[in-house]
């Protein structure tokens, strides 16, 4: 039995998705449907469906921000994980992203859902499923194969779907961790360590102090150089230089320790292959 | 200095290696008009005078004209430079013309004397009548082409300067017209359509008929610049009905617009690139959703209208909502001047309230003939709006329907 998990905040399209794909894959059975990027984390991880269907535009996490998380959160087969479900995005109209899904060979629907070019995805989605089942009974190891592919075309994604950068920044006005944030402070760039989303701020971290700011951190990601900070997590921004080693744990699991700092930085999937030995 | 300084055209502070380059091809254009005008102007004279060659009239009539076109034409690189139709204005234009034809007249004169052995300056004492009517015909005849080519670069140039404010005016209206016409929300909302057509085709209808008349008001606002209060909550009430059938109970809206300011002219829909901010900024990223209050009010002799959402606040609109409030901003500055104000601020912890005031008009019903879409005013003024969604409403959420014209002033939450 083929599962699959639907995310798309606007019901009626959920339900007319569900609809169509009744009726274009009758032995498909669609475990869950919600309506936000973090329930369709949660659920993808526990429920572990075959084919993912998210909405771009959803409210807290986009489908893009929920689809990040999830392969920086797949179990892998060692830990019992199934193979990483196939994953296909559904839009309204994103020119960008949708010229981006094409370059990479994204599976993508646009809204609305048309019945013969959901038949098309959904022909293409069997296919792999079929090889990567042959794979499996031929005793090829290729559940992890998946995950790793969906990786590294998410990768060549995001900078396609990043924002064009803007004059680098040399100081940053923030308010000192711990104040009431009536007093702002200029932190040279220089100084800055990392920079690290939490809740409705971002902490910026320099060798002594800890101040906070709240630009968004793609908008800050717009104005730093990309060879001076390393984004190495959705919510972390590094300075490359002050990495000092990078750890593995059993799991598989990379994390930073910096000079000047006791601070251990976790890395995602999706930013490890910016660490492996040359 | 008193009087204003002229608008300058773009090319003031190029130097005169780039207007050569950029004036290369009408200069060429009208080297060659002078040429082809000096050959028939010769041929015309040999015709006329038999006792002349042909080449020897060619030479006279080319070398007078192509010597007045180079100093008339090349003057335009060094006199009065800022002139926008690429020639020298008033007096300065007249004394290049006059200079130019005298040497041409000399130039030509000379250089048609050399070719052919005789003299033609010696001929004045003897026979100073023919000499004028020499000399008067080629100054007026170089006078007519240099005047011509006066005026056409001058059309050319008012031609230029209308099609760029023809293409300003109609990247504006487009503009205002794409931001209204926002695809992902067209295609948002027809995917909807598309879904309710299965499964709900009464619901459908009314959707449908939501959506035409936003996308008639969206387009004849690209037109019309003005119409009443009422107009303007009708097309919001369109707009986030339509936004309802898609966010279902995570949009729940209020529209308050008090039957008295029902004829008030606005700009054609001013609060709309609000009323989205407040839908796409504020209650879209929020996951439980929220409400929109819009209202309009009287507050002396101004009008006050607010849009007022419960979303995920002010902080987090920094930056992504420039462009709504910017257009709204410039609309009103071009209707009222600084008459109206725009302001957005955060109401408590919770709300999020963009502010619009500009001037109450008496008798404002004068102004607008038509009252409503389709002259059913009264009927629209009586409408009611469901404002919440079909199901049964999120708890401690009051009454399903609000009368739009009914409901004046009350105090937000």
């Amino acid at each position: 039995m083929t599962t699959a998990l639907i995310a798309e905040d606007e019901p009626l399209l959920a339900a007319a998705l569900a609809a169509e794909l009744a009726r274009a894959w009758p032995a498909l059975q669609v475990v869950a449907t919600v309506g936000d990027g973090a329930s369709a984390v949660a659920q993808a991880l526990s429920l572990q469906p075959d084919v993912l269907f998210f909405d771009i535009q959803m409210p807290g996490l986009t489908g893009l921000d929920a689809a990040a998380e999830l392969l920086d959160t797949w179990p892998l087969s060692a830990a019992g994980g199934k193979p990483f479900p196939a994953l296909v995005f559904v839009t309204a109209y994103d020119q960008y992203a949708v010229a981006a899904f094409e370059a990479q060979a994204m599976d993508y629907l646009l809204k609305p859902v048309q019945p013969a070019r959901l038949l098309k995805t959904i022909q293409k989605v069997q296919l792999a499923q079929q090889i990567r089942d042959q794979a499996a009974t031929n005793n090829i190891a290729t559940t992890d194969n998946h995950l790793e592919q969906t990786l590294a075309r998410f990768r060549a994604l995001l900078p396609q779907l990043a924002p064009a950068a803007m004059p680098p920044l040399q100081m940053i006005s923030a308010a000192r961790a711990g104040t009431q944030g009536n007093t702002l402070q200029l932190v040279p760039i220089a100084d800055v360590l990392y920079f690290e989303a939490a809740d409705k701020y971002i902490r910026v971290l320099t060798a002594n102090a800890e101040y906070l700011i709240r630009t968004p951190l793609k908008d800050l990601l717009q104005q730093l150089s990309s060879q001076t900070f390393w984004q190495i997590h959705r919510g972390t921004l590094v300075r490359a230089t002050a990495v000092d080693t990078v750890l593995r744990d059993e799991r598989g699991r990379l994390s930073l320790t910096l000079h000047g700092c006791k601070d251990k930085l976790a890395v995602s999937r999706l930013y490890a292959h910016l660490f492996k030995a040359m | 200095m008193s009087s204003p300084s002229p608008a300058l055209p773009p090319d003031t502070h190029q130097s005169a290696l780039q207007k050569l380059l950029e004036r290369a091809p009408s200069l060429m254009q009208h080297g060659l008009i002078v040429i082809g005008f000096c050959t028939a102007i010769g041929a015309v004279l040999w015709l006329a005078r038999p006792g002349q060659t042909l080449y020897s009239q060619l030479v006279y009539s080319l070398a007078t004209g192509l010597s007045s076109w180079l100093v008339i034409d090349g003057s335009r690189f060094f006199i009065d430079v800022k002139s926008p139709f690429g020639f020298p204005r008033g007096w300065r234009g007249v004394a290049v013309i006059l200079v130019g034809v005298c040497f041409g007249f000399v130039v030509g004169t000379l250089t048609g004397d050399a070719y052919s052995g005789r003299s033609t300056f010696e001929l004045a004492p003897n026979q100073p009548r023919f000499f004028l009517y020499l000399f008067l015909f080629t100054t007026s005849v170089g006078a007519s082409i240099s005047y011509f080519f006066y005026v056409s670069g001058k059309s050319s140039y008012l031609e230029r300067e209308l099609a760029i404010s023809r293409q300003q005016a109609t990247e504006a209206q487009l503009k205002l017209l794409q931001s209204q016409l926002e695809p992902h929300m067209l295609f948002n909302t027809l995917a909807n359509l598309r879904a309710l057509i299965a499964t709900d085709p009464a619901r459908a209808t009314v959707m449908l008929d939501h959506l035409i008349d936003y996308l008639r008001a969206t387009l004849a606002s690209s037109r019309a610049t003005m119409h009443s209060l009422q107009d303007e909550f009708d097309r919001l009430a369109d707009y986030l009905a339509l936004m309802q059938v898609r966010m279902d109970s995570r949009l729940v809206y209020t529209l308050e617009l008090p039957a008295e300011l029902a004829m008030q002219p606005v700009p054609t829909l001013l609060l709309q690139p609000l009323v989205e901010n407040a839908i796409k900024h504020g209650l879209e990223p929020k996951i439980e959703g929220g409400s929109v209050v819009v209202s309009a009010r009287r507050e002396g002799e101004n009008i006050v209208l607010k849009v007022i959402d419960s979303g995920v606040g002010l902080m987090s609109l920094m930056g992504s909502a420039g462009f709504g409030l910017t257009q709204v901003r410039e609309r009103l500055q071009a209707t009222y001047g600084d008459q109206a104000t725009i302001n957005l601020g955060a109401v408590g912890a919770l709300f999020t309230c963009a502010y619009v005031t500009f001037p109450y008009i008496n008798d404002a019903a004068l102004l607008l003939p038509f009252p409503g879409e389709g002259g059913d005013g009264a009927s629209t003024l009586a409408r009611s709006i469901p404002c919440m969604p079909p199901h049964p409403p999120p708890k401690g959420e009051g009454a399903n329907k609000i009368d739009i014209a009914t409901h004046d002033n009350r105090p937000h939450r």
